[in-house]
């Protein structure tokens, strides 16, 4: 018998052993998405109590006496320790009582629920494309380094880099709408079509396709499909430029050689042996390209007019309108946590090496 | 003896900042059935030998060579499919660190079975057998389990022996045995190269034999190539080493200290030495 057999850490066979700890796994899961969203309400609940702004005198106005102000303080609860005003902020969080916004009159909750439905549709065409097309770019670049086409895929990757976003929505816009009227102007959907179709999930291709609308469907298509692509070209640059260079990393490994050594064909020693170990930080790049897109490209946003939660941000900011500030930057909080939590997931998934 | 390899003028540059830089100056080798040791310092040349012969130097590194002929086919003129058809099936190559050259997120037993796939169409049962062999072959008492493990579940010791498996699984005539045991524990060193030479026996099979270590490849091995700075400088029977002539391999030699004598030094290696006679 080889000295070394004790080496070996014993995989569990025994499916119950297998289980708790899947379980344990689960519970530990959970614990920490927990732990991690009571840090996130933690730090939108302090922004709210170091910016500048007077709650309590934005509801009483400069000009109410002393007696008036310190009744809007207790009526808002100001007056009570700052642990209790978490609690009750919490609670509320929790109950999806947001606040009122100064600048909608609406709820923020309502308002968030309408605004990230439309950054999110974008966001997930542009990073579909930016993954469908990137991916395989940035592998055949990195097959072919040094070639001209790695040199044409480089210099597109790096125009992704340089170029800025409102400037390519700005010339897109002049070409493909006014110039060329291929795809419609700013906004998500024709006038005339607004409200058509009943919200469902608030994603507008996919409601007007439950509604069985095909007129709002292929108006919607022609908003949507410019800035997407917009989107979809930074997320690509920058999924093909990591693709690459992690893929050069891989060819250039001795597990690849060994590859070689078997005589495998070429695709599979790429796709399998190359490709395969990549995935996992690729899945990394990609959750943080998809966050920054579901952040709401402010830029794009702006210039297509988009009703989304960039655009709902920027104008709630301009107007210091706290709670909508607050409850924006939220979800913005709670859409990296998810993400965060979903590549942990897959890097759980796709690699061996992590413990489960 | 039936030659397996004919190499002559065996030639591989590298483009540097100073021009092309030929790291293998010229290399001449004939082998039959017959374990064949290549030793050298770091940085002489032997693994790129080692890569040059199954094909493996990528652009923009460069193969040249008088003749390179393995078993009748003529390997610099071979159509890359036919390349590949050899590689694995007829030539074969352990690398030195199972760490590195086993893929980290495919099972042990995936890897080797992919090996017989490349070459070979089993059955299922016929693969799932074969593989089992193969693991036992190479010593290993529990093949089922470890066949479902991954590399890093492993020690270096048996990592390297499922390298062996992997690249013995479809009957090769050659195997090149690059530093198989140079990254491995002491105590584990020549079980794995005593492993490797029961099978190139049972096999029949040519071994290559690369190692900076002079005494293990005079151990293991019919013949002696030593190589520096890319060229070949002496080129012996193992029996005969003692009698080499070369100062370099002298060196070499007088540098391998023995457990019968008291030297308050070891020489230091001349390399000056290998450009002279
Ligand atoms: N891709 C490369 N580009 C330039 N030089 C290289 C490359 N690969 C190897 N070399 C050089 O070739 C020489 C021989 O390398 P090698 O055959 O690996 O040596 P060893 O005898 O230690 O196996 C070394 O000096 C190394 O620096
Ligand atoms: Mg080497």
């Amino acid at each position: 018998m080889a000295p070394d057999m004790s080496a070996i850490p014993q995989p569990s066979t025994r499916p119950a052993r297998g289980l708790r700890r899947a379980s344990r796994g689960v519970a530990g899961f959970v614990l920490t998405t927990a732990v991690t969203f009571l840090g996130l309400l933690a730090i939108t609940f302090f922004i709210g109590r170091v910016v500048p702004i007077d709650p309590a005198l934005a509801v009483v106005g400069d000009r109410a006496t002393q007696e008036q102000y310190e009744a809007a303080r207790v009526a808002l609860g100001l007056d009570r320790p700052l642990f209790v005003q978490f609690l009750v902020y919490v609670g509320d969080v929790m109950t999806g009582d947001l606040g009122q916004s100064i600048t909608t009159n609406r709820p923020v909750a309502e308002d968030l629920a309408r605004v990230f439905p439309a950054t999110l549709e974008m966001a997930t065409l542009g990073i579909l494309a930016g993954v469908l097309i990137g991916v395989p770019v940035g592998v055949w670049a990195a097959v072919r380094q040094g070639t001209w086409i790695d040199q044409v895929i480089r210099i597109f990757a790096l125009m992704g880099y340089s170029v800025p976003a409102f400037w390519l929505g700005l010339v897109g816009l002049a070409l493909f709408y006014a110039g060329l009227g291929w795809v419609a102007g700013p906004g998500r959907i024709d006038i005339f079509y607004d409200g058509l179709v009943e919200p469902v999930t608030g994603l507008l291709l996919v409601d007007s396709l439950i509604a069985g609308d095909f007129t709002v469907f292929g108006n919607a298509v022609s908003h949507i499909v410019l800035p997407a692509t917009i989107l979809a070209f930074f997320s690509l640059a920058y999924i093909a430029r990591m693709t690459r260079s992690f893929m050069l990393d891989q060819l250039g490994s001795e597990h690849v050689t060994t590859a070689r050594v078997k005589g495998l064909p070429e695709w599979k020693v790429i796709w399998v042996h190359a490709f395969r170990p990549i995935r996992v930080p690729l899945v990394t790049v990609i959750g943080l390209s998809y966050a920054q897109l579901l952040e709401g490209s402010v830029m794009i946003e702006t210039v297509f007019s988009w009703p989304g939660i960039g655009n709902y941000l920027t104008t709630a900011l301009l107007n210091a309108d706290m709670n909508a500030v607050l409850g924006a930057t939220l979800v913005v909080g709670v859409v990296f946590v998810a993400i965060n939590r979903l590549s942990d997931v897959a890097y759980r998934l796709l690699d061996p090496r992590a413990k489960r | 003896m039936s030659e397996l390899l004919t190499i002559r003028d065996l030639r591989v540059s590298f483009p540097t900042h100073q021009g092309r830089v030929e790291v293998v100056k010229g290399l001449d080798l004939s082998l039959g059935r017959e374990r064949l040791g290549i030793v050298g310092e770091s940085g002489s040349g032997k693994s790129m030998t080692g890569r040059a012969i199954l094909r493996l130097i990528r652009p923009p590194g460069r193969v040249t060579a008088a003749e390179m002929t393995f078993d009748g086919q003529d390997l610099m003129a071979l159509p890359e499919r036919r390349m590949r058809a050899l590689r694995g099936a007829r030539i074969s190559m352990i690398l030195q660190d199972p760490k590195f050259s086993l893929n980290p997120v495919m099972t042990i037993g995936r890897q080797i079975a992919e090996a017989l796939d490349a070459h070979e169409r089993p059955s299922r049962g016929e693969r799932r057998t074969r593989v089992r062999q193969m693991l036992e072959r190479v010593r290993i008492a529990d093949p089922d389990r470890v066949a479902r493990m991954y590399p890093h579940e492993v020690s270096g010791g048996m990592g390297q022996r499922v390298m062996i498996a992997m690249m013995l699984i479809p009957r090769p005539a050659l195997l090149i045995a690059d530093e198989p045991t140079s990254a491995l524990d002491v105590s584990v060193q020549a079980e794995v190269l005593e492993l490797i030479d029961e099978l190139v026996r049972d096999e029949g099979m040519g071994l290559i034999l690369i190692s900076h270590d002079l005494a293990l490849v005079s151990r293991f091995c019919d013949r002696i190539m030593v190589m520096a700075g890319g060229e070949v400088v002496e080129s012996c029977a193992a029996a005969d080493l003692r009698h080499a002539s070369h100062p370099y391999t002298r060196g070499l030699i007088e540098a391998v200290p023995r457990m019968d004598e008291t030297r308050d030094w070891l020489p230091v290696l001349d390399r000056a030495a290998r450009a002279g006679t």
